[in-house]
């Protein structure tokens, strides 16, 4: 495919001198592909993370232990309300330094690599807003479902996992779409940690070929396709989950 | 409202990021330089006054965004195709772009000093930042204003038309006084967005809070055992101004709901 759209976009540069370099060179081309499947890969991870902390959080917000319930409204909190990027960094730059380092041939690596951390981080981050998403679904389940569950001889996980718990992630898919939308957003900070991702190599490319304006499009352009693909792809699974008398 | 900060969890959020920054300290290699917390203590003016450029930006790309916003977000809902299709198209491009690559946009895209004849005028980054910090912001406002116009019923639309007042008269008189209320608590939480988003400028060279806090750390010599306490005092700092902002924004919510 690529030695197909190579010529063209040659020609274009030559012409007119609108450089897409990535699509005429090999090697940029190479990078790019990288940069973009690192950007989907980052993207799938925090988003898996963030639900699964979303559920965990939502189920340990029910839990008997008053501790257990402080600590969650605190990691919300803590969550919330400082900066996405600076949270990148703390956990980057402070907690990696005093994370242990491997030895490999005589120089050592730290055993959580930059990719591992923006995971870590973005997925506490968006694990929060999640919590809140899912303790909302979980509330909006009618007390007497609940109640029959409890009748029919369930036990509370049990309820919690077969009754509430799907009900509920219909409820608040909506907002899940939105938060989901937001955190893949999110993820194009991991340029400041150095993650590989497709902002930092066009941020390479155009240091390496001064074309920042077809650069900076082609960012548009691709966040606003993941973006719209993962808009699309919720807007699937909520029309497939549809249950009668719900919305 | 004072109330609510003695509460359960916001002393568990602050313990939670003061361990952080004890943890620092216990951590602390022993050596013949300040200690973690001294060093923080003598450089905090310096991060405090790049925090006060982050509340400025915020404030400042607050206000154009909210201006831009609101027209972008009338427009939207404007008979003409043209206008209509574009400013729906402008409103999703800017929603759907992460918001360092927007700011990358302006930074390096707009030049950084207007020539005017033989004078030159520098443009300061950190009101390029703001003004790239304004777009999304106004397109998050768009959304907000929008929704808050489809929301007025339409019974107010038609005693307007009726009592013979033009489609501007009507927007001017009728449905804005009764959007205020309810936009007040969409438009805190994206003013929280913003100010939350404001450290994304030290990326590019910004000396605002964060780039202060790594200027300050590489001048004490780049020691490690100074991270942790650095970056949670960062946190801290916004974590202090944003909370209330949070519980504000909650009891808007609550005091201005439209029951309809």
């Amino acid at each position: 495919m690529f030695e197909l759209i190579s010529p063209v976009f040659r020609h274009l540069y030559e012409s007119t001198g609108v450089n897409f370099v990535f699509l005429y060179d090999p090697y940029e081309y190479g990078r790019f592909v990288n940069g973009v499947f690192l950007t989907i890969e980052l993207g799938i991870c925090c988003l898996l993370l963030s639900v699964l902390i979303g559920i965990l959080g939502a189920w340990a917000q029910e839990a008997r232990s008053r501790i257990l319930r402080l600590l969650i409204a605190g990691y919300i909190q803590a969550f919330r309300n400082t900066p996405p990027i600076v949270q990148l960094l703390f956990f980057y730059f402070a907690l990696g330094a005093l994370t242990p380092k491997v030895s490999a041939d005589g120089y050592s690596i730290p055993i959580i690599s930059a990719f591992d951390w923006a995971v870590i981080s973005l997925g506490c981050f968006g694990g929060a807003f999640n919590v809140e998403i899912f303790r909302s679904g979980i509330e909006a389940v009618p007390h007497s479902t609940r109640e029959a569950g409890e009748a029919l001889g369930y036990t509370k996980s049990q309820a919690f996992f077969y009754i509430t718990l799907p009900l509920a992630f219909r409820f608040c898919l909506p907002a899940l779409t939105n938060n989901l939308v937001s955190l893949l957003k999110t993820t194009s900070l991991a340029y400041a940690i150095t993650v590989p991702e497709v902002t930092l190599v066009s941020s390479q490319i155009w240091s390496d070929n001064l074309n920042v304006a077809e650069m900076m499009l082609t960012l548009f352009i691709f966040y606003n396709l993941i973006v719209a693909m993962l808009a699309w792809a919720m807007h699937r699974l909520e029309r497939a989950l549809k249950i009668p008398g719900y919305g | 409202m004072v109330s609510n900060i003695a509460r359960p969890r916001y002393c568990a959020a602050l313990a939670l990021l003061f361990l952080f920054s004890f943890w620092g300290e216990t951590v602390a290699a022993p050596n013949p330089h300040f200690s973690p917390f001294e060093a923080l203590w003598i450089w905090m003016p310096f991060i405090l006054s790049g925090f006060l450029l982050n509340l400025v930006m915020s404030l400042l790309a607050a206000v154009l965004g909210t201006i831009l916003g609101g027209l972008l977000g009338i427009a939207q809902l404007s008979t003409s195709k043209v206008i209509c299709s574009s400013s729906v198209f402008v409103t999703q491009v800017f929603r759907n772009t992460p918001w360092i690559i927007i700011l990358f946009a302006v930074m390096l895209l707009v030049p950084f000093e207007l020539k005017l004849g033989t004078r030159s005028l520098i443009i300061p980054d950190w009101l390029k930042a703001t003004v790239g910090f304004a777009i999304p912001v106004s397109a998050n406002v768009a959304e907000v204003v929008r929704g808050a116009i489809l929301s007025v019923p339409s019974g107010q639309w038609e005693s307007s038309e009726s009592l013979g007042f033009s489609k501007w008269q009507t927007l001017r008189m009728v449905i804005l006084p009764q959007c205020v209320k309810r936009m007040m608590a969409p438009w805190m939480n994206a003013y929280a967005i913003l100010v939350l988003s404001t450290p994304i400028a030290a990326v590019l060279g910004v000396h605002e809070a964060v780039g202060n806090a790594q200027q300050a750390m590489e001048a004490l010599g780049a020691r490690t055992s100074l991270l942790v306490p650095f970056y949670s005092f960062i946190l801290v700092l916004f974590f202090f101004y944003i909370y209330p902002i949070s519980r504000l924004t909650l009891w808007l919510e609550r005091r201005y709901a439209v029951y309809l």
